[in-house]
């Protein structure tokens, strides 16, 4: 095939090469410049100030696993947007939720949406979870020269294994390095409150409506004790997203259904300010 | 260096689309058919791993038949192109339109060129619009034309004879049971007028379903699904008109 074909119109020859099933590989190819690790930064003095979001936590239930995210996102003492969504849907069995600098965070999505999806429609058939996780390590570890500079993007990735049937969790450093968690996981600035939140409150034998009850329960520990991260917000009718992954396959809760669990929450909290309260021995 | 002989450029080009016409001929024909909630590809498949029905994007599908590898390249280009598109603007810049254009400058290119063999191959790009005078379906051909059809297209060794017969019966406004119906009536008619059985494990079922709640609306029907939308007796109001979601083997 001719080198230089773009100019009749037809597909260049990149597009007909046989071979990788991943997008990655291929924008490689065909258009490196559009890869996000192929970026290079010029030197700068300090932090770069940009949007970061907050807190990320996770949990398994027996049949699936639940994702959610608070909505904040600071820049420095600021905060930067009130209702970001941080909890994305990877594809039908998994979601990835972000914590990190926000413009960069989206765009990893964006990309691991697309790379779950183009492999799917290429081989007909879709990659396991664990395949799944170590395309997100790679796609983190491209990043970074990013990171170095303060712009670090730590997912926490979730999903329903449908081979051995249950859900799992894979949390990430910003190395790329990525480990399976038991029970629960946490990213994100608030994420040393939330977990200690979830250690005390969580069982392997939650039910979902439990589980996702527990997340909110741990993210407004996390709210309550770290200022980036954010609350419910009765006020403005902002509440956490909460996903639910299960045999059924992704589905995150209504507004209402997260409204609702919230504001239970924030009604108990109302007489007990530190949250149900877990027995000494 | 020996003298080639004089052949006139008219006896070339008709050489080369004879000889794909010959090759898109012995494959067996597939057909693709508006019905009321969308579009249905139908086709005669022995192979349940080698598809020649598949998703390119959210709204669009892809029908080829001819040579299975020279298809398959060209369908990973099309989901390449429809991907790459979808991430540099959005996902609703994506159309079969620029799909079709695309795919018709490829095959053409090819068709007219000396230094490869034309493609054996006649393909079907169909988008499925929110209502159904948004829904296009474009026939390549193998020469870099493009058809926009309307209702039904058939393509393949048999399509003449198929399309005639689908263009008598096929109305817009038929059920999924209907139009599958009709599509397996079409396909199991020989060219000599002689009909056959195909039995439901050698058909290849999908569609493009504007009702689907998700955003990728191409799903393949399968199983159970299969056997109980051709048994539905084509009747129009009968329950199994919509796609459940999940999926039966």
């Amino acid at each position: 095939m001719e080198a230089n074909t773009r100019s009749t119109g037809r597909l260049p020859a990149a597009f007909l090469t046989p071979g990788s099933s991943s997008f990655m590989d291929f924008l490689g190819e065909h258009s490196p410049e559009m890869l996000p690790g192929n970026r290079v930064l010029p030197p700068v003095q300090g932090v770069i100030e940009a949007p970061h979001g907050t807190t990320i936590v996770a949990a398994a239930f027996p049949g699936g696993v639940v994702l959610a995210g608070d909505r904040r996102a600071t820049m420095g003492n600021m905060i930067a947007q009130r209702d970001i969504e941080k909890v994305f849907p990877a594809d039908e069995y998994s979601a990835v939720g972000i914590a990190g600098t926000a413009g960069l965070a989206v765009e990893m999505v964006k990309l691991f949406q697309l790379e779950l999806e183009h492999f799917e429609k290429v081989e007909g058939a879709q990659l396991s979870l664990e395949g799944k996780a170590n395309r997100l390590s790679t796609m983190i570890r491209s990043n970074l020269g990013m990171a170095m500079q303060g712009l670090a993007v730590v997912p926490l990735f979730a999903g329903y294994d449908v081979d051995r049937a249950k859900g799992r969790i894979f949390s990430y450093d910003v190395t790329g390095g990525r480990s399976e968690e038991n029970g629960y996981a946490a990213t994100g600035s608030g994420s040393v409150f939330a977990r200690g939140s979830m250690k005390k409150l969580y069982r392997n034998d939650l039910t979902e409506q439990e589980t996702t009850t527990l997340v909110i329960q741990a993210l407004y520990d996390a709210a309550d004790d770290d200022s980036a991260t954010g609350g419910p917000d009765v006020a403005r009718r902002i509440y956490p997203i909460v996903t639910v992954i299960t045999e059924e396959g992704f589905r995150r809760l209504s507004d209402d259904e997260s409204a609702e669990l919230a504001r239970a929450i924030l009604e108990k909290r109302l007489e007990q300010p530190d949250g149900p309260r877990a027995a000494l021995l | 260096m020996s003298t080639p002989f004089y052949v006139s450029p008219q006896q070339a080009m008709a050489d080369r689309a004879e000889y794909a016409r010959k090759g898109i001929a012995r494959g067996r024909s597939l057909v693709v058919l508006q019905f009321a909630d969308g579009i249905v590809f139908v086709g005669e498949n022995p192979s349940r791993a080698l598809h020649k029905f598949s998703e390119i994007y959210d709204r669009i599908g892809f029908a080829a038949a001819g040579k299975y590898n020279e298809y398959e390249n060209l369908r990973i280009g099309g989901v390449r192109y429809a991907d790459l598109r979808g991430y540099t603007y959005d996902r609703d810049d994506v159309t079969a339109r620029g799909l079709a254009n695309v795919y018709a400058q490829t095959l053409g290119t090819i068709f007219s060129s000396n230094a490869e063999k034309p493609y054996e191959v006649e393909l079907v790009v169909a988008e499925v619009g929110t209502e159904r005078e948004g829904d296009q379906i474009y026939r390549l051909p193998h020469d870099g034309s493009i058809v926009d059809e309307h209702g039904s297209v058939a393509v393949g060794g048999n399509a003449e004879q198929i399309s005639s017969y689908l263009d008598q019966r096929h109305r817009d406004d038929m059920s999924l049971a209907e139009a599958l119906k009709l599509a397996v009536q079409a396909l199991s008619r020989d060219t000599n007028g002689t009909e056959r059985e195909i039995p439901a494990e050698r058909l290849e079922v999908a569609v493009l379903d504007r009702t689907r709640p998700q955003q990728r609306k191409f799903k393949r029907i399968v199983g159970r699904q299969l056997a109980r939308l051709l048994e539905a007796d084509g009747d129009a109001s009968a329950p199994t008109d919509v796609p459940s979601d999940v999926e039966e083997e």
